[in-house]
């Protein structure tokens, strides 16, 4: 069915995104804050029709949840998506999700994405697997810092081209010096609003505004051959 | 989990374990689910999978049809052995059994199609 949709509006992928489960108790130690499919919509649609990194290619999600990106990145063409969560309540939401949208080119696998960074057997296998990685990773703010890094870093092993994630607008010059460091080449593409509702109990106001970058990593002659210097 | 998937995956992280692949598959459930023939990317994705490890991974969950066991020069445009490997890297899922590092023993559940991988911190190489 996903090639039908190769071609979709932006706004027609959002109205789709709409009937997406979201997590049933958001859990704070994992940051799970949900995705909304306008922010979904605005990323992949992006991803396709500017830069063609969808159709036809092999995507990795790291802290898939519930499965938003991943269930987009497959109505936009993707031929196989592998969505990486380490939740097994977020892993169960996003399965019936995929189920009730007919999603067959997703798989799904429970793991620790730090770990997976860790281990160069792990990552040598891994390793360029994925044309394309999507992640709207955990901000690392609260109790997790610098988890947002560690996605990114193994966001850049999977992927042999380009990796597109969402940060936190004032962690922006720590992002991209990170970036620089690694070789890969950042831009920021867009800065989105995310308006978090009062979903996760700490927070006192109603509702919460947090501005985040639309970040796009692409690889470098220089960033890949210091990935395959680190494996040997 | 589909058996690209389980080409990726490796039990390494384990303390103690060297390689950790090709996982062994023990099965109690599979099913094929049909999947978009993309001819273009099977192709793209056999310059990037372990073909022995599909090979052998297809054959142990009952899937094995139209595979030979080494790939020839010949499969670039032939369709039928294209339509073979789509089937057996996308198409067959195993739904329920384990996954069992070849040499720890160390077994990795598979439930509802997902493989869970989590380890304990102590088993984790840091």
């Amino acid at each position: 069915m996903a090639k039908a949709f190769c071609s979709m509006k932006r706004k027609e992928l959002e109205a789709f995104l709409q009937d997406v489960d979201g997590f049933d108790k958001p859990k704070v130690l994992l940051e799970q804050y949900p995705t909304t499919p306008h922010i979904a919509a605005c990323m992949l649609h992006t991803v396709a029709s500017t830069f063609d990194d969808l159709a036809g290619k092999s995507v990795a999600d790291l802290g898939v949840g519930c499965g938003i990106l991943a269930i987009g990145a497959e109505m936009l063409g993707a031929s196989y998506v592998l969505g990486i969560d380490i939740d097994e309540d977020a892993l169960s939401v996003c399965a019936n999700n995929l189920e009730e949208f007919e999603m067959t080119n997703v798989d799904l696998l429970k793991a620790n994405v730090r770990h997976l960074a860790r281990c160069s057997e792990l990552a040598s296998r891994l390793q360029g697997k994925f044309d394309t990685v999507v992640m709207n990773p955990p901000f690392g703010t609260k109790h997790n810092q610098g988890i947002d890094v560690d996605f990114l870093q193994t966001g850049l092993k999977l992927s042999s081209n380009a990796l597109y994630s969402l940060h936190k607008s004032s962690t922006r010059e720590h992002i991209l010096k990170k970036a620089q460091s690694w070789g890969v080449e950042a831009t920021v593409l867009a800065e989105l609003r995310y308006n978090l509702d009062n979903t996760l109990k700490f927070h006192k106001k109603k509702s919460v505004d947090i501005d985040v970058d639309f970040i796009r990593l692409v690889h470098t002659q220089d960033s890949l051959h210091r990935q395959k210097d680190m494996l040997s | 989990m589909k058996l690209i998937t389980h080409n990726m995956l490796t039990s390494n992280i384990i303390k103690g374990v060297t390689k950790g692949f090709p996982l062994i598959i023990a099965p109690t459930k599979v099913e094929v689910k049909e999947v978009d023939f993309n001819p273009d990317f099977v192709n793209k994705m056999l310059t990037k999978i372990d073909y022995p490890a599909l090979y052998q991974a297809a054959n142990s969950v009952g899937h094995g049809e139209g595979l030979p066991e080494q790939l020839g020069d010949d499969v670039k445009d032939n369709t039928d052995l294209l339509k073979a490997l789509h089937n057996a890297m996308l198409q067959v899922e195993v739904i329920e059994g384990d996954l069992v590092c070849p040499e720890s023993g160390r077994k990795f559940p598979i439930a509802n199609g997902i493989p869970n991988m989590l380890l304990l911190e102590n088993e984790v190489e840091t």
